[in-house]
């Protein structure tokens, strides 16, 4: 597996900005995603006003792929409906673990579609989905304990 | 040319044109295949359940578990082959001593006394007992060398029941003082559980000299298969101590509201043991006697000081405990590269076929108390050489721009 499709100007730019990487104003959700296997969390926050998210960032320690990804996503979920975030965040499921190809299918994740050769890394999978993994859970509205 | 590659089939491999270079040997050895054969042969000739059979083929099958037993004795010189268990590995050996001694022998108040470096495995278990029996856990910090200053060892006082110890730090590669800190435990009526899975591949364990009353450790992390592991205990505790697992070929008589147990070691190896790995354990320890542990600690500190001499030179590269080889120090370097997390540094350079550890090392607290969320880790054994170590600086040196940071 050649680093170069990992490694891409997208990963290393969202992962060097923390652009996406900060404290929100009056979060409705607040959620914690850990990576067990290496201690790796990250605390999702989400503003949601008539059922739309107006504003994510997140905060926590991780990897370059985990970083990136979770970046990746905040951009991507920002100002849509809480049913397509969560349609967003199953195609990227899909995306990584190989089961969706399409490329027509996959444009709506837009940048993400560069995290698309993780799939041929299992032992990176999940670094790249913790984010989502957050995202998904805080939607679901489930309760992780501390 | 190191001598012993040969010995090692996987070694040989190439992936995509590259040698592998294997630097997790602290997660498990490779196997020789003086080893895997004697596994195979095993298998092919000798199967049957030990202990039961009145036919020639279970003679002979536990003819040879015990023989591994009496290898693993001489190996560590305990006083009597019926000190020596077989368990799984190191992990499960631990929880032996701390549901069968620890749940019946540490009570209210006790202290539990441990480095804040154990491997999980030496800390949970004390930790299940700690809360079930109202005693209270006592850490020991190592200072920025990774050893336990004068300090630190004076925690050991009155109210210490038990002090649990690993021979060498998993993370940090340091030889833990064994006999000092017996000797205090000792001193006040404590007994000790050392942990040689990280010393034994690498260093003589004897455990008369060391006095330990309890030694555990994995056969897969010196060169044997995976699925085999030891505990030694002194005899005389292990006679006062209860069964952990019940069942099969541990048992005296059994009625239909009592039962009387076997003597040692049966008492403590129910169901049916395994055999093979026994064997296997028994294989590694001739390969690592042809060895010898003067030329292993002599080729590793070798190695140790021409990488961790390659590392400082490497900028942005921080190693964690003692950065000077020496006597103290085992080959276990854990470090980090500035603004990169050890999972991205682990994926470069296995593209160039360098195998090393990235994570907390099942050492969360010491991740807490150097103040790291993880690392990476590169272990040295034996069968490595001057050119792994090159490849591996190579690699290291181009992870940075990997990530588009500063070299």
């Amino acid at each position: 597996m050649g680093l170069e499709s990992i490694y891409t100007q997208i990963l290393t730019e969202h992962n060097n900005s923390n652009r996406n990487k900060h404290h929100i104003d009056s979060p409705t959700a607040v959620l914690k995603g850990v990576n067990p296997s290496c201690g790796d969390e990250i605390e999702l926050e989400l503003r949601e006003k008539d059922g739309m998210i107006e504003d994510a960032a997140f905060t926590g320690i991780g990897c370059a792929i985990s970083q990136a990804s979770a970046s990746i996503m905040i951009d991507l979920i920002k100002g849509k409906t809480k049913e397509e975030a969560l349609r967003l965040a199953n195609l990227f499921f899909g995306m990584i673990k190989n089961e969706v190809k399409d490329e027509a299918e996959l444009e709506d994740l837009d940048e993400a579609v560069a995290l698309k050769d993780i799939s041929h890394m299992p032992a990176r999978v999940k670094c790249a989905v913790l984010g989502w993994h957050t995202l998904e859970d805080a939607i679901n509205g489930e309760q992780k304990p501390e | 040319m190191n001598p012993y590659l040969n010995d090692f089939p996987v070694l040989g491999e190439k992936r995509d044109g590259k040698r592998l270079v294997y630097l997790d040997n602290a997660a498990t050895t490779q196997k020789p295949l003086s080893v895997i054969q004697a596994v195979d042969e095993y298998y092919r000739r000798s199967n049957a359940n030990p202990h039961r059979g009145l036919y020639e083929l279970s003679i002979r099958a536990t003819k040879m578990y015990e023989d591994a037993r009496e290898s693993v004795r001489a190996f560590i010189n305990a006083g009597k082959a019926c000190e020596v268990l077989f368990t799984r590995n190191a992990s499960e050996s631990l929880n032996l001593v701390a549901y069968s001694y620890g749940m019946n022998f540490i009570h209210e108040g006790d202290e539990i006394a441990l480095p804040v470096s154990e491997h999980h495995s030496n800390l949970l278990p004390w930790q299940m007992v700690a809360k079930a029996k109202g005693a209270k856990l006592v850490y020991l910090y190592p200072d920025s060398c990774g050893r336990l200053p004068e300090r630190e060892l004076n925690k050991i006082g009155p109210k210490t029941a038990l002090v649990a110890v690993a021979h060498v730090s998993n993370v940090l590669g340091t030889v833990y003082p064994v006999q000092e800190i017996v000797r205090r435990a000792h001193a006040v009526g404590a007994v000790v559980v050392l942990d040689c899975a990280q010393s034994i591949p690498h260093y003589p364990v004897d455990v008369k000299k060391l006095d330990v009353d309890f030694a555990a450790f994995s056969g897969h992390k010196m060169l044997a298969p995976m699925g085999i592991g030891v505990l030694y205990g002194k005899e005389e505790l292990l006679n006062q101590m209860p069964p952990f697992l019940t069942g099969g070929e541990m048992i005296e008589y059994v009625s239909e509201q009592n039962a009387t147990f076997a003597p040692l070691p049966q008492k403590f190896e129910a169901g049916t043991q395994n055999v093979g790995g026994a064997v296997g354990l028994s294989a590694a320890i001739d390969y690592m006697k042809k060895v010898g542990y003067d030329t292993i600690i002599k080729t590793e500190e070798d190695l140790l000081a021409y990488a961790l001499d390659g590392m400082a030179k490497i900028p942005h590269v921080t190693v964690y405990g003692d950065t000077k080889a020496g006597e103290q120090r085992c080959g276990v370097i854990s470090f980090n590269v500035d603004g990169v997390h050890p999972h991205d540094v682990s994926s470069i350079l296995d593209s160039d076929g360098v195998a090393i550890r990235a994570g907390h090392h099942c050492a969360q607290p010491l991740m807490k108390y150097l103040g790291v969320n993880a690392t990476c880790r590169a272990s040295l054994y034996f069968y490595n050489t001057r050119e792994d170590i090159d490849v591996f600086l190579a690699s290291l040196k181009k992870v940075r721009g990997w990530l588009g940071l500063g070299t």
